[in-house]
């Protein structure tokens, strides 16, 4: 009897361990983004302009140079951070100021941000600016897009397609 | 003085009482062998392995790249679900178990106060097996590709992004539906078989000082093991979310709690907060050890003039804690009679013990261990070669002798019992005389044969539960030296009748209690003769 109960017992306590594992692999369930919402996010890896002018290189100077060093411009390592706002149906959901990476602050700009959105349609402009030399933002877009429930919207910046690039 | 204060520091707190009567209720279903709260170090183990060669297969089946890495896992659990789809499950289940096991293990350990003092090495090196696991674990749920891995994957890249350590946001890698490219799903494979590799090496570093580590659980437990996370990869099989799609995020998921918690909890939180509760929480694990500081206990003690090398101490210490070394004294060169002249044993090898205080336990296990532990030297003082400086063979010796020669009754009765265990002082009668010991395991088997011959009619050895031993092997060497298969062991003059062994946790006091009527009333049957002829061996209850 004894033994029987021993088994007994063995069996129930295994089931609820099992049952735990079983239970908190999938419960409760996690929502991650509301029925009703989208995904903005603004991500870019993007060097500034340089901050200053380059310097044309004299003959002069470049004669002081070693050979192998004897590049024609003289240009300053440091880049301009990189401005950028986003505004979404006229609201400004977003203004950062990317600063260049590395120590001589010589890198890209890198930032990499995500905005719950409600779906449906919205205007969405965005500009940036990425030079102290010149005045004003470097590039602005402003698009009408339809977001479905669960969409994903990238705004990132690649100066070969254009500069913003929202997809 | 120090006696005291070792009893002091042995004292049990609400939680360990509590935990204490659960795992005795385990131990009534499963028998303490089985049971898994006295093993989950070991089930941790066998986990590890199910989960290994449950992977190997998946491995072997698995398609590392994009278009394949969700097929292939698909086909495992949909068109092989009778064998594919089961390995597939088990090897979820086994992996969270195993965070289940580890947590329940890490939390046993700290309530039984069981990180402090000598113990600070094995704490501190399973620390880092948590995050490894986690970290394995995690990776796994990528190779999945599914809606579950996308989220755990970006949602981790952004955890590792706010450090600001990488050039570029980690997170880029999934920005577009084109970002992830095969080479990911390699890289994938190489981290989730050298994460493990190097948990593995992480256990191993984890149970290197103790000595025979319990790696290897009991066949029921096994076995119960393996088939009650079979049955539930039968009933609950582990099937893929939708595939995933780097333009759309996933809504509402079924999250593996075991693992992705902490996913979760960055959005919940926030990276910087789950950052400062995961540092947090690792260098508090850390310093548990050293927080409060433990009241150190006097080590054990090498007498070198009473060490004859033989080695036992060092093959019974369950931490490590002894070494042997060459002497240098140069007794070992000594003539048999001018070691004689100086008081010490003349049985003498080129090998001393050696303690390292850092790893010495104070169990006393090596004292009872110790050869030169028995108490018929006739040397005035008992000296013997491994001590314990709070309790010494000698002062053992003294006490024994002045306990029986004050019993009074028809029959005489000496129990010796530790402090981890029941109090055996509470059972002291006229009768019957107690001693505790500061582990089982301190006591030498010539003790036993001793106390019957200064008139002790039975002498009872208790000690910590069953697979309970707060020193690890204090009860097994204990048994297994009363029975004469460990040296040094009782000798067979013994009569099985006059000795009983009984393992009992600090709850058992009343169960101790009757087996003591027990056995007194056995003793008294056997001084009627009638009764004597029949008596059976119960030795060991």
């Amino acid at each position: 009897m004894r033994r029987v109960v021993s088994i007994v017992g063995q069996g129930v306590l295994y089931a609820a361990f099992a049952a735990f594992v079983g239970v908190f692999s999938v419960w409760p369930s996690y929502r991650h983004l509301e029925p009703d919402q989208a995904l903005l996010k603004l991500s870019f890896s993007h060097p500034g302009d340089r901050v200053g002018e380059c310097h044309k290189r004299t003959p002069e100077e470049l004669a002081k140079l070693p050979p192998n060093m004897r590049a024609p411009q003289d240009c300053p390592r440091e880049r301009s951070p990189v401005s950028v706002e986003l505004e979404l149906d006229g609201k400004l959901i977003a203004e950062r100021v990317v600063p260049p990476s590395g120590l001589s602050r010589d890198g890209a700009s890198t930032v990499y941000a995500r905005f719950p959105v409600p779906a449906g349609a919205h205007r969405l402009q965005v500009k940036v600016d990425d030079s102290v030399r010149a005045p004003g933002p470097t590039w602005e877009r402003a698009v009408d897009v339809t977001l479905a429930p669960g969409r994903v919207l990238v705004v990132d910046i690649d100066p070969e397609q254009g500069g913003i690039v929202i997809q | 003085m120090l006696y005291m204060r070792a009893l002091e520091a042995n004292r049990h707190g609400l939680a360990s009482d509590t935990l204490q009567r659960i795992e005795e209720v385990f131990d009534r279903v499963f028998g303490a062998r089985a049971n898994p709260w006295r093993h989950l170090g070991a089930l941790a183990f066998v986990l590890f392995w199910i989960i290994s060669a449950t992977g190997v297969y998946l491995y072997a089946l698995f398609d590392t790249s994009v278009q394949g890495a969700y097929a292939s896992v698909e086909h495992l659990s949909r068109a092989q679900w009778w064998f594919g789809g089961i390995v597939r499950s088990l090897h979820r289940y086994a992996s969270d178990a195993f965070v289940l096991v580890l947590l329940l293990h890490l939390a046993r350990e700290w309530i039984y106060g069981r990180q402090r003092a000598f113990r600070w090495f094995t704490w501190v090196t399973g620390v880092p097996l948590l995050w490894l696991t986690l970290a394995a674990g995690i990776v796994g749920f990528w190779l999945v590709w599914d809606e579950l891995a996308q989220f755990s994957a970006i949602a981790s890249m952004e955890w590792l992004d706010w450090l600001g350590l990488f050039a570029e946001p980690l997170t880029r890698n999934f920005l577009r539906p084109d970002s992830v490219d095969d080479r990911f799903f390699s890289l994938l494979v190489f981290l989730h078989i050298g994460l493990p590799l190097l948990l593995l090496l992480g256990m191993w570093v984890h149970i290197k000082r103790l000595t025979l580590p319990d790696t290897q659980p009991s066949a029921p437990l096994t076995w119960g093991t393996l088939a009650a996370l079979a049955a539930l990869a039968l009933v609950l099989p582990v099937q893929s979310g939708i595939p995933a799609d780097l333009a759309r995020a996933p809504q509402a998921l079924t999250l593996d709690w075991f693992y992705l918690a902490p996913n979760a909890a960055i959005y919940a939180w926030s990276p910087a907060t789950l950052w400062f509760v995961a540092v947090a929480t690792t260098l508090l694990l850390v310093a548990l050890p050293w927080l409060p500081r433990a009241r150190p206990q006097p080590v054990a003690q090498v007498d070198p003039a009473n060490c004859n090398g033989c080695g036992r101490c060092f093959a019974d210490c369950p931490y490590a804690a002894i070494t042997m070394q060459t002497r240098t004294d140069g007794i070992a060169e000594m003539r048999a009679s001018d070691i004689a002249a100086i008081g010490a044993d003349a049985k003498r090898g080129a090998g001393i013990a050696v303690v390292d205080p850092a790893l010495c336990a104070s169990c006393g296990i090596c004292a009872g261990s110790c050869p030169s532990s028995t108490p018929f030297r006739s040397i005035a003082e008992l000296v013997t070669g491994i001590d314990l400086p709070q309790l010494p063979i000698g002062q053992l010796r003294s006490r024994l002798k002045y306990q029986i020669a004050r019993l009074k009754g028809e029959v005489k009765l000496l129990v010796f019992g530790c402090d981890q265990a029941v109090d055996v002082r509470t059972l002291q009668r006229p009768d019957t005389a107690a001693m505790s010991l500061v582990c089982a395991g301190q006591l030498p088997p010539a003790f036993v044969e001793y106390a019957l011959r200064q008139g002790a009619d039975g002498v009872m050895v208790t000690g910590c539960g069953e697979c309970d031993c707060e020193f690890r092997l204090g009860n097994t060497w204990t048994e297994q030296r009363l029975r004469g298969e460990r040296e040094p062991h009782l000798r067979r003059t013994v009569s099985p009748q006059e000795l009983r062994v009984v393992w009992a946790s600090t709850h058992e006091r009343d169960r101790l209690a009757r087996e003591v009527d027990a056995f007194r009333a056995e003793l008294a049957a056997r001084k009627q003769p009638a009764a004597a002829a029949g008596a059976e061996d119960h030795r060991y209850a």
